[in-house]
């Protein structure tokens, strides 16, 4: 089975050795996912499959047959940005913008996370409903690595952005 | 990277009869083996994809839980009876990686993860016994901050990083595998070893034993558990110790405990000298301090890491005094 890139059925590459962000950069060009460390300890490769946000440096290609991977190519409608997009420009949620198709990525699954209830490690309450608070968004994205330091405006998109997500 | 081939198991009898050959290896999440491959530390020829075995976390007749061996880490610590009956487990997946490795990497998987030392992921500057028997340990002499204090051997001082491990080494898991020979159980305490002459060894599987399960057994006072994770960043880093404990008070006295600690040894450390001096006695802070000094009595420091010593019991007591506050 093929995988599916924003829509389009694309065929596995024949060496099993290649990353599903390698298949992405190098074999469809969709070069707004980012390879930063390679080893899945920065988050800038991030992507959503079936809606789930993983990082793509670590999974091969191979094993996602017939998933659908979602990239920062895939989330404007046309040319209106993504809500996320807007407010990471309106909040100054970059700089160089490295890691910023990850983080928004990384945000999107995040926020269908807390929507069904998935806790974190500062949780307080495990069974409780979650509250995106300053400390949940933190450390729920955590695997998101800014080298400019851009954290607290890519929070603040981001909160904007979910609190209106989660009220809906 | 060395080429390899790839295959997909569609259940746990088709994964043995791919894993046959000494050079393959089975992939679940990939969130550990594709790094090893890439850094060249692990060389398998062929990979069996065994994310196709059970994902199903179902309640066995007697109360407990059966979790299956593909089972991704996120939707264990978000399962409401684990976050109910066993929360010491969701604590500690959580406190693992980050959420985008939680949702690639598995159960089966995690138990299988291999040592985060850096003298092991070194392939082009570092001596290392587990990464090449009988080439000799870099470690030892090295920089040590991150290694074991407890169990360690003259040949390897590396630590097991997984969190979640810490968390079933505490709550009593069997682990359920099927070889060539059939299927068998080993309790989860016994599944990881500690190094020895031969740290090349991580756990006790034989060649090509496959991972098929995890049970919980049912433990009424887990509900009131918890997992501690002291690390050098407030996120996203391994232990540099942790601690997972279940305990039942009853009248101000013990009745049951259960402790493992994390980032100490070569495996997730059950902590039955500290169990065996509270069971029965009283729940007092001044008793679980004599409790982690005769759990840490065997510690041997190296150069780095002494601080653990004294972090572990601290951190022992600080857990065990928490519990003991919500279960009064």
């Amino acid at each position: 089975m093929p995988i599916l890139v924003n829509g389009s059925a694309v065929a596995l590459p024949d060496d099993p050795r290649v990353s599903l962000l390698d298949l992405l950069r190098e074999g469809l060009h969709l070069a707004g996912t980012k390879k930063g460390c390679n080893q899945g300890a920065c988050g800038a490769c991030t992507v959503l499959v079936d809606g789930e946000r993983i990082v793509s440096c670590l999974a091969l290609a191979v094993q996602y047959d017939g998933r659908q991977v979602t990239t920062i190519e895939g989330l404007a409608d046309g040319d209106t940005l993504h809500p996320l997009q807007q407010a990471f420009i309106d909040h100054d949620g970059f700089q160089c913008g490295y890691c910023t198709p990850g983080q928004i990525c990384s945000a999107i699954g995040m926020a269908a996370e807390a929507k069904r209830g998935v806790p974190s490690h500062v949780s307080a309450d495990l069974t409780a409903d979650v509250t995106l608070t300053r400390e949940e968004l933190q450390e729920r994205m955590s695997g998101n690595l800014c080298r400019c330091g851009a954290h607290n405006g890519i929070i603040d998109a981001i909160r904007q952005t979910v609190e209106a997500e989660m009220a809906a | 990277m060395t080429p390899f081939t790839s295959a997909r198991a569609e259940d746990a009898a088709d994964a043995l009869r791919l894993g046959q050959s000494s050079a393959t290896a089975y992939l679940g999440g990939g969130t550990n083996l594709v790094d090893l491959i890439r850094e060249t530390v692990a060389r398998p020829t062929a990979l069996i994809d065994v994310t196709g075995l059970s994902r199903e976390i179902e309640e066995t007749e007697g109360g407990g839980l059966m979790i299956g061996a593909a089972v991704r880490n996120t939707a264990l610590a978000e399962h409401v009876a684990v976050r109910t009956h066993y929360p010491v487990l969701s604590r500690a997946i959580l406190a693992g990686a980050s959420a985008q490795i939680r949702n690639m990497a598995t159960v089966g998987g995690n138990l299988l993860q291999r040592t985060r030392c850096t003298y092991f992921y070194d392939t082009d500057g570092s001596r290392c016994n587990k990464r090449a028997p009988g080439s000799g340990c870099d470690a030892i002499e090295g920089f040590t901050r991150g290694h074991a204090i407890l169990g360690a051997s003259s040949a390897c001082v590396a630590t097991h990083p997984s969190d979640m491990c810490v968390a079933l080494a505490a709550l009593d898991a069997t682990v359920h595998l099927q070889g060539n020979g059939g299927a068998r159980t080993l309790p989860f305490v016994e599944l990881h070893r500690l190094p020895g002459d031969h740290p090349e060894f991580d756990t006790v599987l034989e060649p090509g034993e496959l991972i098929t399960a995890i049970e919980l057994p049912p433990m009424k006072f887990a509900a009131t558990s918890t997992y501690r994770k002291v690390r050098d960043r407030a996120s996203y880093a391994f232990a540099l110790v942790s601690i997972a404990a279940a305990l039942e008070i009853e009248g101000g006295l013990v009745r049951d405990v259960r402790i493992a600690l994390g980032g100490v040894a070569h495996r997730p450390w059950r902590a039955s000298k500290a169990e065996a001096a509270l069971r029965g006695g009283p729940a007092t802070e001044e008793a679980f301090r004599a409790a982690a000094i005769a759990e840490l009595a065997d510690a041997v420091p190296l150069r780095d890491n002494g601080f653990k010593i004294e972090l572990t019991k601290r951190t022992l007591v600080a857990v065990l005094g928490d519990l003991a506050g919500a279960a009064a």
